[in-house]
């Protein structure tokens, strides 16, 4: 009995041990992840189809939102042109709205604040795991779309940041495909929490994309480009984390 | 047929088809999904390893479950109550000799080295694998009633004094089935029933009570778990308990003969319990045959 526990053990043991490297080695191939990821498409296209494409995001009320909001990601943009914005204000920001636009947008703040806008209470989910409840006052992206009259040939809106990430310093962005861009919560927020948006939550505008997790929601948003594709937009995968880490660009789940 | 009309024509020692494909296929499938879920989902877990109840929960929010160090001493912390785990949780050591302030061992996930983005991708490609095969099992055993003919408890096993007669037998490890071990015995029904019905349902809505998009959809589904903390807490007990099960049905495996219950979940066929003189004759009965 024991020789054949033991037999069993070691069977056990090398096939859990060469199925749990088997993994590691997966983990690291190119082909592998592609099948996985395909189960993103998959979530998507489902997802989408019941009543993605169009549903809310539960808002709350003030009584709920979190004591402490947690900031994540940069803290800060450390380019001095932003340290000199800043320090200043925010007087000389202007938020550029280009790429395949038929009239190329320059805005300041105060223009921007009389844009049309929404103010929302939304749940905020990091890819980690953690969520904290916060209220955003914003322009709402897609009239702004149209004033700039976004071309038909757009599929996607991208946002270029001030700040970078990571220890080559990678230029921070993010990228969302026109239903959310449309959607009446994507906004581009200028106040939070009642006040107006601190630097460690992506002064002076962050975008919000409340169906989806943290990282999609960019912040330090200096420009916002409308592309036929991301295929040309730094590493082609239509994220900061997308290009350096395999995260999902839907991410919606 | 029943068991017990089964159990009159069976002879011990008889080797008899036992497990229907269906069930089979489901069976390892399911196996392969919830082996990768569990570590995948705990790689997932040591990228912020504390829960909370509630619609939020952040660093500053308080945690009812966390994992932690504390210089080199790694802890568990479940309420007040905090235990040392160094060497298992919160700070191990790494295959290459350093240590990790991680919450789960590199030999606890998928992948072994730690990336949430790597984890996720695992976990929700075998989310759907999980999803689709259980669907498949689910109608496949309600059509073929093999959920009404030999999971549902009989009345005669409902009885009070039946149900305490089998916890006895368990507890002095005597599994006593109809059928020379053909049928399930209650607390067998019963664990099978609640994994297949109540924990695997319940980790995949939590699971999903995750998803921001989701939330969107079916906000009312997200208020029946108590928001997305509780959803995420709920989801990794649920994990844990299925943890448990899979420990205790591989012991019970052992204890039964796990030769002959192994391979009725691979090809099927079964040899009947009690005593037999005879030579190994394949009788193909109508119990859980296609």
């Amino acid at each position: 009995m024991s020789i054949i526990m033991n037999r069993r053990k070691l069977i056990a043991g090398l096939g859990g041990g060469l199925f749990v490297s088997g993994c590691d080695s997966w983990s690291r191939s190119d082909r592998v992840k592609a099948i996985l990821a395909s189960a993103e498409d998959l979530t998507m296209g489902v997802q989408r189809s019941i009543g993605g494409a169009t549903a809310l995001a539960r808002e709350f009320t003030t009584a709920d939102l979190s004591p402490e909001f947690r900031a994540n990601g940069s803290r800060t943009a450390d380019s001095a042109d932003y340290q000199a914005m800043l320090a200043n204000g925010f007087a000389g920001y202007r938020l550029r709205v280009d790429g395949l636009v038929d009239r190329p947008l320059s805005l300041s703040l105060a223009q921007l604040r009389h844009m049309p806008s929404r103010t929302q209470i939304t749940r905020h989910d990091c890819v980690e795991g953690w969520s904290a409840i916060g209220q955003w006052t914003g322009a709402t992206l897609g009239p702004l779309l149209d004033l700039a009259r976004m071309r038909d040939s757009a599929n996607y809106i991208v946002f270029h940041c001030f700040d970078t990430y990571g220890a080559d310093n990678r230029p921070y962005y993010e990228s969302i495909d026109l239903v959310d861009a449309f959607h009446p919560q994507t906004i581009l927020a200028y106040d939070m929490n009642g006040g107006e948006l601190p630097e460690r939550h992506g002064a002076p505008i962050r975008a919000r994309v409340e169906r989806q997790l943290g990282y999609k929601h960019a912040k330090f948003v200096s420009r916002i480009e409308a592309v036929a594709s991301l295929d040309d937009i730094y590493g082609g995968k239509g994220g900061y984390w997308e290009d350096v880490g395999d995260y999902a660009w839907y991410a919606g789940i | 047929m029943t068991a017990e009309e089964t159990a009159e024509e069976l002879t011990p020692g008889e080797i008899v088809k036992r497990h229907r494909l269906s069930t089979r296929l489901w069976h390892w499938i399911n196996a392969l999904a919830i082996f990768v879920l569990l570590m995948s989902g705990l790689s997932i877990f040591n990228a912020h390893p504390r829960l909370y109840w509630g619609s939020y929960g952040a660093n500053n929010d308080p945690a009812w479950l966390q994992i932690d160090n504390e210089g080199q001493r790694g802890y568990l912390q479940i309420g007040d109550t905090q235990i040392t785990t160094t060497g298992v949780l919160g700070s191990w050591e790494q295959p290459d000799g350093s240590r990790s302030t991680r919450a789960f061992p590199y030999w606890a996930t998928i992948p072994g080295f730690y990336s949430l983005a790597t984890g996720r991708l695992w976990h929700f490609f075998f989310a759907w694998v999980l999803v689709l095969a259980w669907i498949f099992y689910a109608i496949r055993s309600f059509a073929n009633r093999h959920v009404q003919r030999d999971l549902a408890p009989t009345r005669d096993e409902l009885k009070p004094r039946n149900i305490w007669q089998d916890i006895k037998d368990h507890a002095r490890l005597r599994f006593v089935s109809e059928g020379h071990g053909t049928a399930y015995n209650f607390l067998q029904k019963m664990s099978y029933l609640g994994v297949i019905f109540v924990l695997i349902p319940l980790v995949v809505l939590t699971g999903l009570n995750m998803s921001p998009t989701w939330n969107a959809i079916a906000p009312w589904m997200l208020d029946m778990f108590g928001g997305r903390q509780s959803a995420r807490s709920i989801h990794f007990i649920c994990a844990f308990l299925l943890a448990g099960f899979i420990a205790l049905h591989l012991v019970l495996v052992v204890l039964a003969g796990p030769y002959n219950e192994i391979r009725s979940m691979i090809t099927g066929r079964f040899r009947l319990s009690g005593e037999s003189a005879e030579p190994e004759p394949v009788v193909e009965t109508a119990k859980e045959t296609e």
